[in-house]
């Protein structure tokens, strides 16, 4: 009894570096750790520490360790969102040379941006993510191209009594702000001016909130829309009361394991628009490295270890995480994991990005408030207070809600 | 052996006496004192002095001095005062309603007169579960398809996504969890009221209604007025039950998670600070009122300093 313990211990003092990896849950990525250790032949050895399940927990764990200098933290998942934040405050290094080099290569353009702060790249695109349409094919034969469209088969299928509801993420957080951006965005406008310095909003703005509205007092709308996240969406199509959800490619696999009677007729389309095809959100996780590393070089070295193409590819078709190398999508095993692949590609060469400034947390935060509840919003008081707040938010001024 | 000594210099010497009694007080005091002042002054402290400063832990290059800006940004958002009002609401009703229960629940128990041990250690449950887990059991069973207190509502109906029906359930949650602990302390108070005197009332003709009013409650009001405060206080602090079961959705926000969210989430140490040390100046008020105008001693004075 003892005898194994002290063999236990003694197993993790080998006299390798170790490299922390801070990563949000993720079922399969023991299996490129264990990969990367293996390949690292005693150069350093990766321990994975996963960190809470929502984005918002996850940031803060973050943010407050490198707020304090936390020398603990040497490789960080990072959702696309925080690049510009972390970067701002010098908590993340910045890739250059060599690092640079090989992070960019291969790499799709729209990932790619992601990880890029005042030009300069701060991480390594670790997988992408676009939001699709996914609907039932016995219900609605032919999707429609428009939120308007698919309000009309929702009343449709309403009057004949059947399933009728479609999924979206009405919850007062995050999923709020990018139905929210992906609508503006649609329309041929956005939250910020492309600088990010400051707020745009205006017509396209007003048109993204009447459509939210209207589809919040729809048919379509659940009753319980002003709560639902991501995955009480994937949990409401799979029980059935809906014909339609929008939701990250992560439901396939869910709907496999779940429902396999049910995939028959799982179909997926493009992201809808306001007048023809909409710009999906484009969402997905990067690796960033700590500012207070005390192993930079072994750290650069595992996170692109993390991220290469074999790596990507056992993310994606173990845990359903699209790559961001572009030849991945053209191995074999994809085509069975990956049926949507093609429309994922697609879906990226027009897919909107979320605002890019240090605030963003701000000015998600406010956002999201003054949108919940979808079906409260009256498109120009609520567009001029939106205006309002997110200059505020913009400054770090004024306060959160 | 008596000393015939001056009544002038006894004096002196008792007074001296006491004088150095009081020193070997103070010093033995020091320490604990030195530890207080520590561990809640200078964190208090540190507060004020953030709140009079710019200071967003993202923009560190940016931390300036600026005096009360933060207090008047603060106090004239309407998410604060919306948050505060909220804040004032579950206190108000939850202490209410728990000071109804507790007493009858502690007259329940003070009377019981088989398995009183295990009575009072059932009742005593939900205060031993932690809030969290139960505010989770109570999210799931008000959220709709997967929730048995959802299913008993009109279908289509999520109460947790509105103001008013979220606040309810804040409030039913927070009331069901505390409730036990009113009732523990009431009970302590039941046990000062001496049974000789609500014999003699009863002997004098006083109906049951009677004896409680006029002898119980009068009797048990230290306790009550300790109990009352103590749950105000903890009330007013409200934050877990909220970030679970609405996170604040629906403008359902307490003045803590509000703080919270700026502090935290925002990395604004400047605002966040500000909503503190409002909190903590409410939290004084609120002990001052419980002890000026109503009389409250503090526990283990018996009420000397009335």
């Amino acid at each position: 009894m003892l005898a194994g313990t002290v063999a236990g211990c003694g197993g993790g003092s080998t006299g390798r570096p170790v490299v922390n990896l801070y990563n949000a849950p993720q079922e399969n990525i023991g299996a490129l750790v264990d990969r990367c250790n293996r390949l690292a032949g005693g150069r350093y050895r990766i321990v994975l520490n996963t960190l809470p399940r929502d984005a918002d927990g996850q940031r803060e764990q973050l943010v407050r360790r490198l707020a304090a200098g936390d020398t603990g933290l040497d490789v960080l998942g990072l959702d696309v969102t925080w690049t510009a934040e972390l970067a701002e405050a010098g908590w993340i290094r910045p890739w250059t040379g060599e690092h640079e080099r090989r992070a960019r290569e291969g790499t799709l353009a729209k990932p790619l941006e992601t990880a890029v702060w005042k030009g300069r790249l701060y991480a390594a695109p670790y997988n992408t993510n676009v939001q699709l349409l996914w609907y039932r094919s016995d219900l609605i034969p032919r999707p429609p191209r428009t939120w308007d469209g698919l309000m009309r088969e929702s009343a449709r299928l309403a009057a004949q009594g059947r399933p009728h509801y479609g999924e979206v993420t009405g919850a007062r957080y995050e999923g709020l702000v990018v139905w929210f951006n992906s609508l503006i965005q649609s329309a041929g406008g956005g939250i910020l001016t492309p600088d990010g310095e400051r707020v745009s909003l205006g017509a396209p703005a007003r048109t993204a909130l009447a459509t939210m509205r209207a589809f919040a007092r729809s048919r379509a709308a659940d009753p319980s829309l002003p709560s639902m996240r991501e995955d009480d969406v994937r949990l409401a199509m799979e029980s059935g009361r809906a014909a339609f959800q929008i939701n990250w490619p992560f439901v396939y696999a869910s709907m496999a394991a779940n429902r396999p009677g049910m995939l028959r007729t799982f179909r997926w389309a493009p992201y809808p628009g306001i007048d023809g095809p909409g710009r999906a959100p484009l969402g997905g996780g990067n690796f960033g490295i700590s500012a207070y590393t005390e192993r930079p070089r072994e750290s650069y070295e595992a996170a692109l270890c993390l991220r290469d193409a074999e790596s990507q590819k056992i993310a994606a078709v173990r845990d359903g995480l699209p790559p961001t190398i572009r030849s991945v999508y053209d191995e074999p095993e994809m085509a069975k994991a990956y049926p949507m692949r093609q429309a994922i590609l697609d879906a990226l060469q027009t897919a909107a990005p979320r605002p890019k400034t240090p605030t963003y947390q701000n000015v998600s935060t406010v956002t999201s408030a003054v949108l919940s509840p979808p079906d409260a919003i009256e498109p120009a008081r609520t567009e001029a207070r939106l205006r309002e707040l997110i200059s505020e938010a913009l400054q770090s001024k004024g306060v959160l809600p | 052996m008596i000393t015939r000594a001056p009544a002038r210099h006894a004096r002196r010497r008792i007074s001296e006496e006491k004088a150095a009694q009081r020193r070997l007080a103070l010093w033995l005091c020091a320490p604990a004192a030195l530890v207080m002042l520590l561990v809640t002054g200078w964190p208090i402290l540190y507060a004020v002095l953030l709140s009079l400063q710019r200071y967003d832990l993202r923009f560190p290059g940016e931390r300036a001095w600026v005096g009360l800006d933060n207090y008047a940004a603060v106090l004239t958002d309407p998410f604060w005062w919306n948050a505060f009002w909220v804040t004032v609401v579950i206190t108000v009703v939850s202490v209410a309603i728990e000071l109804v229960l507790g007493m009858l629940l502690a007259l329940a128990m003070y009377r019981t007169l088989v398995g009183r041990g295990a009575i009072r250690t059932l009742v005593l449950i939900p205060y031993g579960i932690v809030t969290v887990v139960a505010a989770y059991g109570w999210r799931y069973a008000w959220t709709p398809e997967t929730g048995w207190l959802a299913e008993a509502l009109p279908a289509g109906s999520a109460p947790l996504t509105e103001k008013v029906p979220g606040l309810a359930i804040i409030i039913l949650a927070e009331v069901w969890k505390t409730t036990p602990f009113m009732a523990l302390l009431l009970m302590a108070g039941l046990a000062l009221v001496p049974d000789d005197l609500l014999k003699a009332a009863a002997m004098d003709g006083a109906s049951a209604w009677q004896r409680f009013w006029h002898v119980t409650l009068p009797l048990m009001r230290p306790a009550i007025l300790v109990a009352l405060l103590f749950r105000t206080l903890d009330a007013f602090r409200i934050f877990d039950n909220i970030y679970v079961l609405t996170g604040g959705a629906a403008d359902t926000g307490s003045v803590s998670l509000i703080a919270y969210r700026n502090l935290i989430g925002g990395l604004n140490l400047g605002i966040g600070s500000t909503m503190s040390v409002l909190v903590f100046l409410t939290v004084a008020a609120i002990s001052f009122l419980f002890i000026r105008a109503f009389g409250i001693s503090a526990p283990g004075t018996q009420g000397e300093r009335r």
